[in-house]
């Protein structure tokens, strides 16, 4: 499988803090890599320098061949690399439709033509019969499904997902998962930051684990999840 | 093109725009001279509002120094005519350059410092104030003591020079106004009126959605200012005489955004809307206080501000989506 994006060596800090510590890893084209750690861990600032909202002190990303780490998040995003927020952040005024349809505009400026695509992306992530409410008054798991929604209708080639099962309930998760599945079947890269091991354990072909910013282990879902050292820093010692 | 223009309007729309339409048209040959120029002054506001509303209320960039915009258009356009005998319709091809110039100039000056929301709009200020003061001192533009466009008796309208009677302003200010309506309602249905409105509604958000927010703020700027600067070239042909003291002063910005935030901001109706109720409001005000004999100083201003804030907090999203449900408008799912 061909490297998509390739992690070199990234370190941030924020001033005397070290936020991520020397991170390196590769994601190739067609797998979900998840990134997990505790809280503070540096997943998010991880997150943020991949999508462009913050540039590492050292190292370097390169997506598809090219070096990314000095663009803002809009030139990341055309190039292929469509994000969701933790704290989900819907254009609330405009409706469900609308919202998709902005991403959507991004590769087609014709409005009847992006609204298909938009329709498109509705009815695979269960939101088609939604399209005509307005954004700020979808409940929760109606929200991380547009999240999601709203970032695939970039058409990107890697999607990055902060948290998107947070808060969602079992059944809820499960929808989820298995439209994710369905999305990476169909050939999209998808790397996700995720707190909610059930998920990550039905999704993930690689894990990699952060503690206080620095990578502690890095494998199958199943081989990470025994290794001493991530059991006792993150899953917590009664695991064991 | 048209298909998508008229696209999701009902039947019952087309009615009221056309009844609308016919009344706007025939309106002048029912009113006496002191009704139509309450009519352009509707006009205008509502011209000059929809022009704000693309930047803030598409936008979400809030401008009050709009009367920057308006002066630049009436100053540029009044030299010309004055100083070379170029008419109005030419100086617009001056004006409105001169106004986007200005636009992008503030516009890059807090996009690219990353000055937005309140030090945004105090900073729209500071330029207004700032030609304010300049324009004081610009003798070939009159400075304080006033620019002057010669007047005549007029016997028949010249449109070519806008030299004419009301009437002819008139209809001047309803095209202008239907124009800015066309143009923005084509606006909001391409992919420019969408990228705006995820600005708005979430900058971070929009920027994550590959939306280069930078060039589209400056657009929404630049078109702004240059829509501003017809107005501007109207109000100087129309009054004939401009004062920096008046033309820039800030209340002239406020009066400007006025309509479409009563109106109902965001919106292709509002600014139209807000200027009737405003200024219909304002001149019923000044009869009847007139008429009852409360004649004392202010009356008429605490009147005004009394029912503004009665509008504002009965409707803060503004007259005309409340209208539009009243009229059951909305479009259909």
């Amino acid at each position: 499988m061909s490297t998509l994006l390739h992690i070199d060596t990234i370190s941030k800090r924020f001033r005397g803090l070290v936020a991520v510590d020397r991170v390196s890893c590769e994601v190739a084209q067609g797998e979900i890599f998840a990134v997990i750690g505790p809280n503070g861990a540096g997943k998010t600032t991880l997150f943020n320098m991949i999508a462009g909202a913050l540039s590492p002190n050292e190292g370097a990303i390169t997506f598809a061949g090219e070096r990314i780490d000095a663009l803002r998040p809009d030139e990341v995003c055309r190039r292929g690399i469509a994000r969701t927020f933790q704290i989900v952040r819907p254009f609330p005024a405009l409706t469900v439709e609308e919202n998709v349809l902005v991403g959507a505009l991004l590769r087609n400026s014709d409005v009847a033509r992006a609204t298909a695509t938009a329709q498109d992306v509705l009815r695979r992530l269960d939101l088609f019969d939604k399209r005509t409410q307005v954004a700020k008054s979808l409940t929760l798991p109606d929200r991380k499904r547009l999240e999601v929604a709203r970032a695939l209708a970039t058409s990107p080639r890697l999607l990055l997902l902060d948290e998107v099962m947070a808060g969602l309930r079992p059944t809820e998760t499960d929808r989820m998962v298995a439209i994710l599945r369905e999305l990476n079947a169909a050939g999209l890269t998808i790397l996700l930051i995720e707190h909610v091991m059930r998920a990550v354990m039905a999704l993930a072909n690689r894990v990699l684990v952060l503690h206080h910013g620095a990578p502690i282990a890095l494998g199958k879902p199943a081989d990470v999840t025994r290794d001493p050292a991530v059991v006792e820093s993150y899953l917590g010692a009664e695991a064991l | 093109m048209i298909a998508r223009l008229t696209a999701n309007v009902s039947a019952r729309s087309w009615a009221l725009i056309a009844a609308l339409l016919v009344a706007l048209l025939a309106a002048p040959h029912f009113a006496n001279d002191y009704l139509l120029t309450i009519l352009i002054l509707i006009l205008y506001l509502a011209y000059t509002g929809q022009a704000w509303n693309i930047m803030m209320g598409f936008a979400g960039q809030l401008s009050l120094g709009h009367a920057i915009y308006v002066g630049l258009g009436a100053y540029t356009a009044a030299a010309l005519y004055v100083h070379f005998g170029i008419g109005p319709w030419i100086g617009l091809l001056v004006a409105i350059p001169v106004a986007m110039a200005c636009g992008a100039i503030i516009g890059f000056l807090a996009f690219r410092f990353g000055v937005a929301g309140v030090y945004f709009a105090i900073l729209t200020i500071a330029f207004a104030e700032f030609a304010r003061i300049g324009f004081d001192h610009i003798s070939y533009t009159g400075g304080s003591g006033g620019f002057f466009l010669p007047v005549a008796q007029y016997t028949q309208n010249d449109l070519w020079n806008l030299r004419g009677r009301p009437i002819m302003f008139y209809y001047v200010i309803l095209a202008l106004t239907i124009a800015a309506f066309l143009f923005c309602h084509a606006l909001l249905r391409s992919r420019i009126g969408y990228f705006w409105f995820a600005i708005r509604e979430d900058e971070q958000a929009a920027r994550a959605l590959g939306i280069d927010t930078f060039r589209y703020k400056m657009a929404a700027v630049m078109i702004s200012a240059g829509m501003t600067a017809v107005a501007g070239v109207f109000f100087a042909f129309y009054y004939n005489n401009l004062f920096p003291e008046q033309v820039f002063h800030i209340s002239r910005s406020i009066e400007l955004i006025l309509a479409p935030i009563i109106g109902g901001i965001g919106t292709l109706f509002g600014p139209a809307i807000g200027a009737f109720v405003l200024t219909s409001l304002s001149e019923t005000m000044t009869e009847l206080l007139h008429a009852f004999g409360f004649d004392f100083p202010g009356a008429k201003q605490v009147f005004y501000g009394v029912c503004l804030l009665i509008v504002v907090v009965a409707l803060p999203d503004g007259i005309w989506p409340w209208v539009k449900r009243r009229l059951r408008l909305e479009r259909r799912a």
